[in-house]
Formats: C-alpha cells, structure tokens, sequence
C-alpha cells in the first residue's frame, strides 16, 4: 500500500520494534501517531522523528484498558485523519522470569491476553469499520514463534499470541471483500529490553537490530496487496516465500 | 453495549415508509436489504462522536457544563454552556449558566483549559472557545476530562463506546449521527450482497438540543463535512445509471446537499462548511431516500423529513409508529423513506 500522507498507528512505540517502525514509517511520509503506556521514552521518540521532519503525535494509553480503546482510536483519527494502517506491536510478556504454566496466576494469563489478544481486537473493532466503509486500510499484527511453538514457561505469552494469529484470519475471511487487509509478521528475534527480560541469557550479537526488523516491515506494508489477508509471514523470509507461492 | 438501550439487545425495527403510495411496512432494519435494488448507494457518515460534554470551572469558582458544538477552521470551537447538572436533568430544566464575557478562562481539569474568544449575538450561551493547547496534548486532554452528550431518558449515562456506529473513523460528530447506529456490520454486508454500493462521507453532526431557546431556534448550526472523491463518484455513477441514493441519518442529507450547493447543483468531491436547513420547501437533488431514526428531535428533524415525502403520509407514519410502540430516540428504532 501507499505510505506517504496515510494516517497510522503504532501500539507499544517507545521503545525497541515499535519506535524502530514508527520512524521508518514517519521516515516513507507516513503521519505516525505512537501509543505507549509511558511518556517519557515516548516523547523522545517523537522528538526524534520530527526531528528528521517527519510527521509524529504520541498518546499515552494502554491496550490493555477498556476505557482507552475509543480515545485512542478518536485521538489518532483527529490528529492524522483516518487510519489507513493499524500496527498491534504493544504486547506483554507477563511476569518475568517467565514461569512454568503451574506456577502462572489466572491474574497474570488475564492480563496478557487483555494486552496481547483483547485489546488488539477491541481497537480493530473500532478502526476496520471505518476501513471498510472506504475501501482500504491494513492492520498487522506482531506476533512471534512462541505462536507456534510450545515453548516450556512460555504459556501466557505463546497462547495470546496463537489467538492473535488466529483473529487475524479470522478478521482476513470476514471482511475478505472489503479492501481491508489483515497481516501477522514474524519479527525474528531482536535485541531489544523484551528480549532481555525474557531470555537475559542470551547472546546480543546473534539477535537482529530492531531498524533492519523495521524496514522490513515497510517493505511487507509496501507490498501488502500482493500477500494474501490473513498470512502469516516471517519478516526474514517473506519475499522468498512470496516467490516460491508465485 | 448499553444497558440503557433495550433496543440494542433486540433486533431494531424498521418502519418502511413508500413516499409515492403512502404505505407503511412494519419490518425490522435487517430486512432492508430487501429495499434496495442493485446499483443504489448507500451512504453513511462516518464521524466518529466526540465526548463534546466538559465540567468546567471558571477562575471566580462558577460551575458550568461546556458542550463543543462546532469546530471552526481557525482551531476555535463553537461551544453552548449550560448550568450546571448531570445528564439525569433534561437540558430545558437546567439552571442558567453563568454569563461569560470574552475574555473568561473556563478550567476543565488537569491540563485542558480554554479562553472564551467571542460571544454569539444569538445568545450570550452560544460562545466561541480557544483550547489553551494543540495536538497530542489537546486531544489527549479532551478525551481523557470530556464524556458523550448524555440524554435523560436513558437509564444510565453513555460511555464512549456507545455513542460510536461500527464504521466510525474521525471524531466530526458533536452527538451521534445517530441513524447509522443502527446499522450492524451484518445489514451493511447483506446491502452489499443485494448489489448496493457502500460510500461515506463524513459530517460534523452537531448539538440536537441546547435547552436555550435561541439556540435551539437556530439549530443546525454550520457544519463541516467531507465527501471524498470515491463518493461523489459514486453517486454520480448511480444516478446516471438509474440507481437510487439513500441516506443513512439527516446528517447525510446534509453533507450531499449542501455540498451539492456549495458546488453549484453539482455534487463535487470536498470539504466545507454548510449551513443548509432542509424542509418541505427543499427539492433534494442528490438524495433519493432516507433512513432515520424515529428519535424525537423536535421540528428541525421533522421539518427535514418533509423534503422526502409528503405531510400526510409523514404524519400517518409517525402516528403508526407510536401507536405500534416503535422506540423514538437515538438509540431507538429506525424509519426508511424509499
């Protein structure tokens, strides 16, 4: 899809991924609002942006919250008009250490599929009508392979991330007719503070840079049109999978 | 969902006026797939609602209600001001507000503030705002202190999510266009299916009431609208082809005629400003049919309905629909002139 001049949102934008593809959008012309649940890391990320004469907004809220779903959806709209391009990258990992699903308290699943899984849908339930009614716009989805696979200590997270994954082709069948397009991207796995909380351990040289992640995105949202709704895509291989499926 | 809306646990009715034969059809909204013929459009608004209703607070301690009710292309908003109250006190029962002169700081809590900037000549409750901040900042604030205009009818005050339709994009809206409320994304696919076409335009419907007579009086005040290209192609097309144009809530009416004004008689893509009042006396020129809720807006509502069909079919609908006990407010149930 186009990008210049189009309205769009980015959940979980402060910090890691999320800032990294607000500036590469703002960077392709795009009015980027970002939403985070903090202001301070947030305000630095706008700054930035404009500073390089893009075009950012930021609002505080949180997509875990019922009450912030519609604020954030009229805020964004008024300050860059109609979204064209909803970005869910916002998630939680729950408590960390990560625990085993019998040690997990019922309170924390909750919380991680308020956040990874309901708000998601709760703030596409109130963009994709609008989207539908003029005939464009794309929602994407971050997800992760915790989706797919089982990892041990892993549960919350992975389960919230498989609903989401299934929402979206869900979302894809039902408004298939409507130029209204739904991806999930696989990152990979990037050197950002989520990382290292859930898996401090590991080694920083092998994981990939949120901006090259962030371009990529782009270059997917680019070409959304030419993948099916509803895919789900690893943002490391998706152009070969593409031409493999063509 | 609200509790205070039985009509949106149920399947809204839809009372199906033939403006040509005067004959009435008791149905439900989802059978209006059944009306349209393929090759019509229909439009909606797409205005998201603002919470237009602010507690505000002047410098010398007088409590007041704000209610945005316009939005001016300098950044000012149109605002009415109301006593103090809350939403269980019906408009006309208020206390009167405090008279502010230009000039008057109104605090409406932490960071949002404004400066009245002018005073209307049609009443000194008619004001024009400046917001002390702009942005993320301003927008953050209205949305995080402002709630929906509340009716007092209701059996509980309105949440955000209550006053949005399904397909609600930029906060234009200063009360719901309430028609497109109730549409379920379920009826619009089955228009679809019967071969209409869906097109949008967004317009800022405004106050339906003030409880300031002069105000009311001069109800609907300038509103800014929005008819994007793909639309007026779009109804362009299907009247040259033969199709019909129905509206889905006055406030379309609104946007196409007085947008189709604007442009000389010509529909033209665009965004304005517009004042037009619609009556017996006004021969749409864009708009075929109509679908409204019954809800009781007084005469400006009535008044606009006239341009669809005549007085006494209109009045033979109206009393069938109270006689039947259709529910007549913004969450109620519905009427289609086609």
């Amino acid at each position: 899809m186009e990008i210049r001049r189009r309205g769009v949102l980015v959940t979980g934008a402060s910090r890691g991924l999320g800032a990294a593809l607000s500036r590469a959008l703002a960077r392709e012309g795009a009015r980027v609002v970002l939403m985070a649940r903090g202001s301070g890391d947030l305000e630095k990320v706008v700054a930035d942006i404009r500073r390089e004469g893009g075009e950012a907004h930021g609002l505080v809220a949180d997509i875990g919250a019922k009450d912030d779903i519609y604020r954030i959806a009229g805020a964004a709209a008024a300050l860059v008009g109609a979204l064209d391009l909803v970005v869910h990258n916002a998630s939680t990992l729950g408590p960390t250490p990560l625990k085993p699903l019998l040690d997990t308290e019922c309170e924390d699943l909750v919380r991680v599929l308020d956040v990874n899984l309901v708000g998601p849908f709760r703030l596409t339930k109130a963009v994709a009508g609008g989207m539908a009614v003029r005939g464009r716009g794309l929602v994407v989805n971050v997800t992760s392979d915790a989706s797919i696979s089982a990892y041990p200590t892993w549960g919350a997270y992975g389960v919230s991330k498989a609903a989401l994954d299934h929402l979206a082709r869900i979302w894809a069948a039902e408004l298939a007719e409507s130029g209204v397009r739904f991806l999930t991207v696989d990152p990979g796995e990037m050197d950002t503070v989520m990382h290292a909380d859930a898996m401090p351990e590991a080694d920083r040289t092998t994981l990939a840079d949120p901006a090259a992640v962030a371009d990529r995105i782009v270059d997917i949202v680019r070409h959304a049109e030419q993948i099916p709704s509803g895919a789900r895509i690893e943002a490391a291989s998706w152009r070969r999978a593409l031409e493999q499926a063509s | 969902m609200n509790p205070a809306s039985a009509s949106t646990a149920r399947d809204r009715r839809l009372l199906h006026l033939d403006p040509r034969s005067g004959e009435l059809r008791d149905r439900y909204v989802r059978d209006l797939e059944h009306l349209v013929r393929p090759g019509d459009v229909v439009v909606v608004n797409d205005a998201a609602t603002l919470p237009a209703s602010f507690a505000g607070r002047t410098a010398d301690g007088k409590a007041l209600e704000v209610r945005l009710a316009g939005a001016n292309e300098d950044g000012t908003w149109s605002a009415a001001l109301l006593g103090p109250g809350d939403w269980r006190q019906r408009t006309e029962d208020r206390p009167a507000p405090p008279a502010l002169p230009a000039g008057t700081h109104i605090a409406f809590g932490p960071g949002l503030s404004a400066r009245v900037t002018a005073v209307s000549s049609l009443s000194p409750r008619l004001v024009t705002l400046a917001f002390a901040s702009a942005g993320s900042t301003l927008w953050s604030a209205l949305y995080r202190l402002g709630r929906p205009v509340q009716y007092s009818y209701l059996r509980a005050p309105l949440a955000l999510w209550d006053v949005q339709t399904f397909f609600a994009s930029r906060p234009w809206a200063f009360e719901p266009a309430s028609a497109g409320l109730a549409l379920s994304a379920r009826a619009m696919d089955g228009l679809r299916g019967a071969g209409a076409i869906v097109a949008s335009v967004t317009h800022a419907a405004g106050l339906s009431s003030t409880g300031d007579p002069a105000i009311d009086a001069a109800l609907p005040l300038p509103e800014r609208y929005d008819v994007p290209a793909a639309t007026a192609l779009a109804v362009l097309a299907a009247r040259a082809r033969g199709g019909r144009v129905l509206a889905v809530g006055t406030t379309v009416v609104r946007a196409l005629e007085g947008a189709a004004a604007d442009g000389g008689g010509r529909l033209e893509a665009g965004t304005g400003w517009t004042a037009i009042r619609i009556d017996a006396g006004f021969h749409p020129r864009i708009v075929d049919a109509l679908f409204t809720g019954l809800h009781q807006r007084g005469e400006t509502h009535f008044e606009l309905l006239r341009a669809f069909a005549p007085d006494e079919a209109l009045k033979a609908a109206l009393d069938h629909a109270g006689h039947e006990g259709y529910l007549s407010h913004e969450f109620g149930d519905a009427m289609v002139v086609i």
